[in-house]
C-alpha cells in the first residue's frame, strides 16, 4: 500500500504574529516557517506504518510557493520515499484554500492511487480543519478525523477519533483520508545522515494547471486585523485577597 | 434567505447551549430551520422546537445516522440543501467533521469556526490561534459555516416551531462506529460552563491533578487543561482548552500551573475573568490574567479551595 501524506509550509508555531498595518493580512515576510505541526505528526504516522511493515512508500505532497521544498525535503529527511511539490502561488502571502488545495490533491490521487491518505487536522496559521475532509468528498471516500490511533485492518482503517466527549472508534473502509491530531504519535527529528540522504530523494515539481485546477479563491478577504488587547490586571499577595477580590466582584 | 442549522445531538439528547448559540449567531440570515439527526432525534427536535427563533424543526431519525459518521449525514445534508442559501452548525468536533464534507460536495468553500456576521454574505473569523481576525466575503452562492459558540449568546426559550420528519439519503455505506469511550461527569460540560478552572504541567501528575478537581467541584465548574497536562497523560484530551483544543469563555477562568502559551491563551482570552496562579512571576499567563497570584500552587490551590 502507498500512504499519501499532504504537508503544509506555515509560520513556526513560535513566532509572534504581526497584522499587517494596512490590514491586508499578516506579514509573513523573512519570518520563520517551518512544517504544520500536524503534519509531522502525520509524516511520522505514514512512517511507521512503512517500518511495520503495513506500506511500501510514503509520498509526500505540498502544495504553494516554490519555498515549500524546503518542507517537503524535511519529510523526506524523516522517512518520506518521494516528494511532489504542486507550485500554485509565487507568493508567500497568497495562501490557496482548502477546497483549491483539495482539488489539488484529488488531481494527484487519481494518479498515485494510494490506500491511505494521512493529513493533518488542522494547519495552525488558518485553523481551518477542513482539507482533509474536503478531499474525502470529492474522492468519494471514507473519512477519520482527529485520530488518537490508527490500525490497519485488512482492507479498513480502525481509528480512535478525539472528540467532544472523549474518544471514539471508527472503522473506514479504505480508500480512506484520516487526519492528525496531536496525541497520534510523537514525530521523530530528522538525524544528519537522513537530512544529507534526503537531498537526493525525488522531488517532482508540478503546477496547479497540470491537474486543471482553477485555484482562484471564493472568500474575499475583506481585512485582517488585531484582536482587541487584553491588558493584564494585578497581582494579589495571597490567596485571601484573592478570594476577597473574587466576592467582591460576586463571582464566587 | 433561509437557514438550516444542525443541531449538535449526542445520543439522542440535544445539547441545547451549543445548539441555542449557533441559532442566535443566524438569526440575521433569515429563517431558520432546524435538523435533528441521529438514530434517536424526535425528542432533540422536539427540544429544539422551544428556542426562541426557530421556525422550523426537521427529524432525520434512523439508525443510519447513529454516532453521526460524517458520510451519511453529509450525504442527508447535501440532499435537503436545496431551499437554504446558508447551512450552519455550531463549531463542535462533529460539526467539524461534517460540514467541510458538505461544502466540498456543494462545491463551496467553508467557513470554520466563524465568531461575527458582518452581513449574509460577510463574516469574521480568528487566524494565527487568534492573533489575528480575519473579515472573509463569500462568493459561493450556498455558504456552509460553523459558529464558534464561545462568541454568541445562547437564543432563550419561548419558540414553538413546527416539527417534520426529513427523508433519508443514501447510506454511502463507507464507516462503521465501533465504540465511544466517554467519562461521565456530573461537571457542567466545558464550553458552557460559568467557571472553568484549567491545571497545566505545574500539577505534576495525574494523582496531583485531584487538586485541580477539587477546586472545580468546589466551585460548580467545569475542569480543563494544557496540551502540556493532556500530553503527560494528567487528563483527558477532551479537557483540552486551546487553538486545537476547546475555546471557553466562561466568566471565571481558573488558570493553575499553565505558563500562557500562544496556543493556550487562543482558548480561553476571552474569559471575562481571568485568575492566574504560577510559581513563576515571568509566566505570560500574568499578561493576560486580571488576578494573578505568584505561589506553588501546592499550597494555593488546597488554600483556596478551603476558603472558598
Ligand atoms: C484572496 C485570498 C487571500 C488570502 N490571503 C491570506 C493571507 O494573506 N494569509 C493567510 O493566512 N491566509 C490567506 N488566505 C486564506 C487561505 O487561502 C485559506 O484559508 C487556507 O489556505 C486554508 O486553510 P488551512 O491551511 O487552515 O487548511 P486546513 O484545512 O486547516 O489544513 C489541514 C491539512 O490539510 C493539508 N493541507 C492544507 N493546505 C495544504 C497545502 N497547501 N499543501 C499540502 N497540504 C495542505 C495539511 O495536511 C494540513 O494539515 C487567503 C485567501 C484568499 C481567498
Ligand atoms: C500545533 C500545536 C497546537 C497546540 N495546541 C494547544 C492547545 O490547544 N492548548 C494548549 O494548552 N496548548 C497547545 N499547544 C502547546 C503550547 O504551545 C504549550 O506547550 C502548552 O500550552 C504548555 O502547557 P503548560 O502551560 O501546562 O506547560 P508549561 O509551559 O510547561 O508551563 C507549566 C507552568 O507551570 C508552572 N509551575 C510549575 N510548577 C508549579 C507549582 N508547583 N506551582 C505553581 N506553578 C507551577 C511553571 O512556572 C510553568 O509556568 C500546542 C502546540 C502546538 C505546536
Amino acid at each position: 500500500m502507498k500512504v499519501l501524506v499532504p504537508v503544509k509550509r506555515v509560520i513556526d508555531y513560535n513566532v509572534k504574529v504581526r497584522v499587517k498595518a494596512d490590514g491586508s493580512g499578516v506579514d509573513l515576510a523573512n519570518v520563520k516557517m517551518s512544517m504544520n505541526p500536524f503534519d509531522e505528526i502525520a509524516v511520522e504516522e505514514a512512517i511507521r506504518l512503512k517500518e511495520a511493515g503495513k506500506a511500501e512508500e510514503v509520498v509526500v505532497v505540498s502544495i504553494g510557493v516554490k519555498q515549500a521544498q524546503e518542507t517537503l525535503r524535511t519529510a523526506l529527511a524523516m522517512g518520506a520515499d518521494r516528494a511532489i511539490l504542486v507550485v500554485a502561488a509565487d507568493d508567500v502571502h497568497t495562501d490557496i484554500e482548502p477546497l483549491a488545495v483539495a482539488k489539488i490533491l484529488k488531481g494527484v490521487i487519481d494518479e498515485e492511487a494510494p490506500g491511505l491518505v494521512i493529513a493533518g487536522k488542522q494547519s495552525i496559521d488558518n485553523d481551518m480543519n477542513a482539507t482533509g475532509q474536503m478531499l474525502a468528498a470529492l474522492l468519494g471516500w471514507s473519512q477519520a478525523t482527529f485520530a488518537n490511533e490508527l490500525d490497519i485492518d485488512g482492507d479498513a482503517a480502525v481509528v480512535k477519533r478525539e472528540v467532544d466527549g472523549g474518544l471514539q472508534t471508527i472503522k473506514v473502509k479504505m480508500p480512506a483520508i484520516v487526519t492528525a491530531d496531536l496525541r497520534l504519535n510523537e514525530p521523530r527529528y530528522a538525524s544528519l545522515p537522513n537530512i544529507m540522504k534526503a537531498k537526493k530523494k525525488p522531488l517532482d515539481e508540478k503546477t496547479a494547471d497540470d491537474y486543471g485546477v482553477d485555484v482562484s479563491p471564493r472568500l474575499e478577504i475583506v481585512k485582517t486585523s488585531e484582536p482587541e488587547a487584553r491588558s493584564a490586571g494585578e497581582m494579589v499577595p495571597d490567596v485571601d485577597t484573592l478570594v476577597a477580590k473574587l466576592k467582591e466582584k460576586g463571582i464566587v | 434567505m433561509a437557514v438550516l442549522l444542525l443541531a449538535e445531538v449526542n445520543d439522542g439528547e440535544l445539547a441545547l447551549d451549543a445548539t441555542a448559540k449557533a441559532v442566535s449567531a443566524s438569526k440575521a440570515l433569515g429563517d431558520v430551520t432546524v435538523l435533528a439527526v441521529g438514530a434517536s432525534a424526535k425528542a432533540a427536535g422536539e427540544a429544539a422546537a422551544k428556542i426562541a427563533g426557530v421556525s422550523k424543526v426537521l427529524v432525520a431519525e434512523d439508525a443510519l445516522y447513529g454516532h453521526r459518521l460524517a458520510e451519511p449525514v453529509s450525504a442527508l445534508i447535501v440532499s435537503l440543501a436545496g431551499d437554504y442559501s446558508h447551512i450552519v452548525a455550531p463549531a463542535t468536533t462533529d460539526a467539524k467533521n461534517i460540514m467541510p464534507r458538505v461544502a466540498a460536495l456543494l462545491d463551496v468553500m467553508i467557513l470554520t469556526d466563524v465568531t461575527a456576521v458582518v452581513d449574509a454574505d460577510t463574516f469574521e473569523r480568528p487566524i494565527y490561534a487568534g492573533n489575528a481576525i480575519q473579515t472573509v466575503k463569500s462568493k459561493d452562492e450556498k455558504k456552509v459555516i460553523t459558529f464558534r459558540t464561545s462568541t454568541f449568546d445562547a437564543a432563550g426559550d419561548g419558540g414553538s416551531a413546527s416539527v417534520a420528519d426529513a427523508a433519508t439519503a443514501e447510506d454511502p455505506a463507507l464507516s462503521e462506529w465501533v465504540e465511544d469511550s466517554m467519562a461521565a461527569s456530573d461537571r457542567p460540560e466545558l464550553t458552557s460552563a460559568k467557571i472553568v478552572v484549567s491545571g497545566g504541567r505545574g500539577v505534576g501528575s495525574k494523582d496531583d491533578f485531584a487538586l485541580i478537581e477539587g477546586l472545580a467541584d468546589k466551585l460548580g465548574a467545569a475542569v480543563g487543561a494544557s496540551r502540556a497536562a493532556v500530553d503527560s497523560g494528567y487528563a483527558p484530551n477532551d479537557w483540552q482548552v486551546g487553538q486545537t483544543g476547546k475555546v471557553v469563555a466562561p466568566e471565571l477562568y481558573v488558570a493553575v500551573g499553565i505558563s500562557g502559551a500562544i496556543q493556550h491563551l487562543a482558548g480561553m482570552k476571552d474569559s471575562k475573568v481571568i485568575v492566574a496562579i504560577n510559581k513563576d512571576e515571568e509566566a505570560p499567563i500574568f499578561q493576560v490574567a486580571d488576578y494573578g497570584l505568584v505561589a506553588d500552587l501546592f499550597e494555593a490551590v488546597p488554600a483556596l479551595t478551603e476558603k472558598l
